[in-house]
């Protein structure tokens, strides 16, 4: 049970700004969880240089600069990291599945939390106050960005049960709500040899569309997948490389508010997460009806 | 009986038994299930598994009643200005007026407050009868919000959030036409003699992080005077708890399958839930991971019929029980001098469960003005009082063999269990044994 | 007389700025008004925070500036509560008397349990508008969310655009009235014939609310009653 919050900008003079926007969205967020947090940003210059792949991992069981070494050593190319609290970020100017490849063979045990050339996601436990610190979400900028508070539910704290789930190349996952039928949705996509990081049920739903994505489904497809296919309660918030889309389940009990301008598309579960963003006060605001798909597009 | 089938050779099937044979006729003959009070029926692990080690020589017992042995407990100190100051740790749980007549609910008023301690209202709103005569009275707040009324939130002593019933977790009330007369239906703003259906979901929230916002309206509206408690069905109590105390809960209720007074279908009853025993150590387990053990108060329900099991409750790690179909017994219910009339609406002393129906020759269980006439409120409240005050004192008595020196110094170690089962839910050793199934020796 | 009393209610009027004052300063302050109290109040920089104005019981009045979060004057007596803007979760719900008036959208459950008073939303309300209502008049000057009026006991809904999926679905004695269109109709909730004293109701209703839509260009909608006692050949509704 989550605090949701997501920025797609359409006015590229706004995204210098795009993570101390989203910060304010994230801390506002709080309140619907407190045992962990986590963003997923989209073109960040830093996080996400022109030309390089990017992958981040938790649970590292080397040190940043170990780790940095260790990469490059199974990539054979220059690597770059950074430490961003819990979270190891590495890019280097190769294919993505190159970069992830030599991660994981550097780093047995880290868990990947995203890999592509647009998207970084940085997540932990804690309060997302300090996490947004550790993320230095202030400084960040981006075209798009995700962020979410959880409240854990059935699966640990940890941060594996971290949202942002990102199991696709540039795609991103956040939930509020739970699924009630996720477990044997887990047991048939591991009979396909899906292999998952986590106990958490988005990560199952994450699972999911990035199977119908590969598969060749676009976003709104595979989000109405989903409907047919999930049972429970929930508002998910998901990204790809040129996406943003949210969907409700049939019911849609838990929150959920867009507010769209000129210059940038918002989603979050509570209005109050918005009242930060330039001319919000002339903005269109609407809740999205349960089981149509949002999506907007760059 | 038996026997007489038995000589004739003829033998009864252990999978389609005779309760079974009239089920399966029942609903063929009317295409409804069956709808009962009583809660679950079969055997399950229950506190009679457990036993307590009473000090000898290692450990000394306290003398009877000479050395103090302390019953109090204060529920719902974490945020509220005003917690409740209970002299027993035995509550009175939720029961609506509607389901109980008023006089019951003004007989439950009496006995808990001679004793000192709480009784709660229920679907359906508070009524004078018990406010009156309750000290400590808690206003539950249920998902049909029935008779909800912010001057009874103001005016009662705390607040319990209904999230679910041990007897039917994730199911919704239910009062049958018979019981909603003039004033139910009044109090519930419904039409006199409908079938009442109420929801499973409260109608504005759904979830913890929801709650939490639920639970900070109700903080302002009563000026964070007033306790929050809230109240769930066991069924995931480790994950339920541990939730509720996120949302920020003074007090957690956990009603185990047991749970009885709450009328629903025989199929919820017995099967839907888990057992109390089992419940207790997994919502203490809760509790203590979150550093909150004993300062959010856990308060435990479902077949709780005595001292003994209050004593165990304790021991578990609760710091209160509340009781619902031991409190009916103790003002009347199935009384063995109205056998007659029970037997007349086609059940016996002992057996009668058909709450619901309305038709309860004691009185206690029905809006009927003539059937409540059998039900003296003065005479209920003694006896529910007296029942109260032997449940303490053979709670103290076990508490003092122990050498506590309060209920709540009882503590996990002082059991052990005579069956696996028992052993495995409650955490505890096989009796004779340093065996905990599950656990490494 | 008329006057004097303005200039009155005027002098009155204390202004409450949450970007600098908590919720909880607000609703302290509303409670401690005396009884009978018409006091005016004004909340500036609300931006969404939950339980503004909740639990009142004197007859003041407070004005919100701009977005509410969730349960907006819950439970609201006697109280005229206004908000210049849109509503959260819950507004006004279990509200016992007096007025509330949201001039954007409401959130879900708008008015939910609602037992007397007047809620008025000028634009759109969300699904499970008036769930459960139990007595509260609502009118909805947009269209409403699903499951609106679900298992309404009574009071009037008012829905001056369109009604989504399950409209008054296990209803029981409450009445809508909607001038739009209403994608389905839930379980036991059927269209009825407006006789006069339902034309004017809602004629008192549409008045009550500011608006002129045209009594006649609405449908009315109520329970048929097949649920209100179990019968086997209904199970299915259930």
């Amino acid at each position: 049970m989550c605090g949701i919050a997501g920025l797609h900008l359409r006015d590229a003079a706004l995204q210098p700004q795009l993570g101390s926007l989203l910060q304010t969205m994230l801390c506002q967020a709080a309140e619907r969880g407190t045992d962990a947090a986590g963003v997923g940003l989209y073109g960040d210059p830093s996080l996400n240089p022109a030309g390089r792949a990017t992958v981040c991992v938790i649970e590292s069981p080397l040190a940043a600069a170990e780790a940095v070494a260790g990469v490059e050593r199974a990539l054979g190319q220059p690597v770059q990291g950074r430490a961003s609290g819990q979270t190891t970020v590495f890019t280097a100017a190769v294919d993505p599945a190159l970069l992830e490849t030599a991660v994981r063979t550097a780093l047995p045990g880290a868990v990947v939390t995203s890999r592509g050339e647009n998207l970084a996601v940085l997540k932990g436990t804690g309060h997302p106050d300090d996490l947004a610190t550790t993320f230095r979400l202030a400084d960040a900028g981006g075209y798009q960005g995700v962020a979410h508070t959880r409240m854990a539910t059935e699966s640990a704290v940890t941060s594996t049960g971290s949202h942002p789930y990102s199991v696709g190349p540039d795609q991103c996952m956040v939930h509020n709500g739970s699924f009630a039928n996720h477990a044997t949705i887990r047991r048939e996509l591991m009979a396909e040899g899906i292999e998952f990081d986590s106990q958490n049920d988005t990560e199952v739903g994450a699972r999911f569309v990035a199977k119908q994505l590969a598969e060749g489904a676009d976003v709104e497809k595979a989000l109405r997948l989903l409907c047919e296919r999930f049972d429970g309660f929930y508002t998910l918030l998901v990204a790809t490389e040129n996406s943003f889309a949210v969907v409700r389940d049939a019911i849609a009990c838990k929150p959920a508010v867009v507010a769209e301008t000129d210059q940038w598309v918002a989603m979050a579960s509570e209005y109050r997460y918005l009242t930060g963003l330039p001319g919000v006060e002339n903005a269109r605001i609407f809740e999205p009806e349960p089981e149509v798909v949002y999506a907007w597009e760059r | 009986m038996t026997d007489e089938f038995a000589s004739r050779g003829l033998r009864e099937s252990a999978t389609f038994d005779r309760t079974t044979i009239a089920a399966i006729q029942h609903a063929a003959r009317t295409g409804i299930y069956d709808i009962r009070g009583g809660g679950a029926k079969r055997k399950l692990p229950h506190f009679d598994d457990l036993v307590f080690l009473g000090a000898s020589m290692s450990r000394y017992p306290l003398e009877g009643y000479r050395e103090r042995c302390d019953t109090d407990v204060v529920l719902g100190a974490r945020n509220a200005r005003f917690p409740l100051h209970l002299s027993t740790p035995v509550t009175i749980a939720g029961m609506s007026f509607g389901a109980l007549s008023g006089r019951a609910k003004e007989a439950l008023g009496r006995g808990a407050s001679e004793v000192g301690t709480s009784t709660t209202t229920g679907d359906g709103g508070m009524t004078d009868e018990e406010r009156g005569h309750s000290k400590h009275l808690v206003y539950q707040y249920l998902p049909s919000r029935y008779g909800m009324n912010p001057d009874h939130l103001r005016a009662a002593d705390a607040i319990e959030i209904v999230l679910g019933q041990g007897a039917k977790p994730g199911g919704g009330g239910m009062l049958l036409g018979q019981k909603i007369t003039e004033r139910v239906a009044g109090m519930r703003t419904l039409p006199v003699g409908v079938d009442q259906r109420s929801a499973c979901r409260h109608p504005d929230w759904t979830g913890p992080d929801d709650l939490a916002i639920k639970i900070g309206e109700i903080r302002e509206i009563t000026d964070w005077e007033k306790p929050i408690y809230v109240k769930v069905g066991a069924s995931r109590p480790y994950y339920d708890v541990k939730l509720a105390v996120k949302a920020g809960a003074d007090v957690v209720v956990v009603d185990g399958m047991q749970g009885g007074t709450a009328a629903t279908q025989d199929v919820f009853i017995e099967h839907v839930g888990i057992p109390t025993l089992a419940a207790i150590p997994e919502a203490v387990r809760a509790l203590q991971e979150m550093g909150v053990h004993r300062e959010v108060q856990l308060v435990v329900s479902g077949g709780i019929r005595n001292g003994a099991d209050l004593a165990k409750c304790m021991a578990l790690g609760a710091d209160a029980v509340a009781i619902g179909t031991a409190a009916l017994i103790a003002l009347g219910d199935n009384d063995p001098a109205l056998d007659a009339q029970y037997r007349e609406i086609g059940s016996a002393a002992g057996f009668y469960d058909d709450w619901q129906a309305g038709r309860d020759p004691a009185g206690i269980t029905t809006q009927d003005p003539e059937l409540q006439k059998n039900f003296d409120p003065e005479v209920g409240g003694r006896k529910l009082a007296n029942f109260l005050r032997v449940m303490t004192m053979e709670a103290q008595i076990i508490a003092r063999a122990c050498g506590k020196a309060h209920l709540q110094h009882l503590e996990p170690e002082d059991l052990v269990a005579l069956s696996i089962e028992a052993a495995a839910m409650a955490k505890l050793p096989l009796a004779g044994t340093s065996w905990i199934p599950g656990q490494a020796l | 007389m008329g006057t004097l009393t303005e200039d009155v209610v005027q002098e009155t009027v204390t202004e409450v700025d949450l970007s600098a004052s908590s919720v909880r300063d607000l609703n302290a302050a509303l409670h401690a008004e005396p009884e009978g109290s018409t006091a005016g109040y004004r909340v500036v920089h609300p931006e969404g925070k939950h339980s503004l104005a909740v639990g009142l019981n004197r007859p003041v009045t407070v004005t919100i500036d701009g977005h509410v979060g969730y349960y907006a004057a819950g439970m609201n007596q006697l109280a005229t509560v206004e908000i210049d803007g849109n509503a959260g979760v819950g507004v006004a719900e279990n509200m016992m008397s007096g007025t509330v008036l949201v001039h954007g959208d409401a959130s879900q459950a708008a008015g939910a349990t609602a037992h007397g008073g007047l809620l008025v939303v000028d634009g759109n309300a969300a699904a499970r508008c008036g769930i459960s209502m139990k007595g509260v008049d609502i009118v909805v000057g947009g269209n409403v969310g699903h499951m609106s009026g679900f298992m309404a006991q009574a009071g009037r809904l008012v829905v001056c655009g369109d009604a989504g999926d399950a409209l008054g679905d296990s209803i029981y004695e409450a009445r809508i009235y909607v001038k739009g269109t209403v994608k389905s109709l839930g379980a036991d909730c059927v269209a009825k014939e407006m006789r006069p004293e339902h034309l004017d109701e809602l004629t008192r209703l549409l008045e009550a609310a500011g608006r002129d839509d045209d009594p006649a260009a609405f449908t009315r909608y109520g329970s048929a009653r097949t649920l209100y006692n179990f019968h086997v050949d209904n199970a299915s509704a259930y």
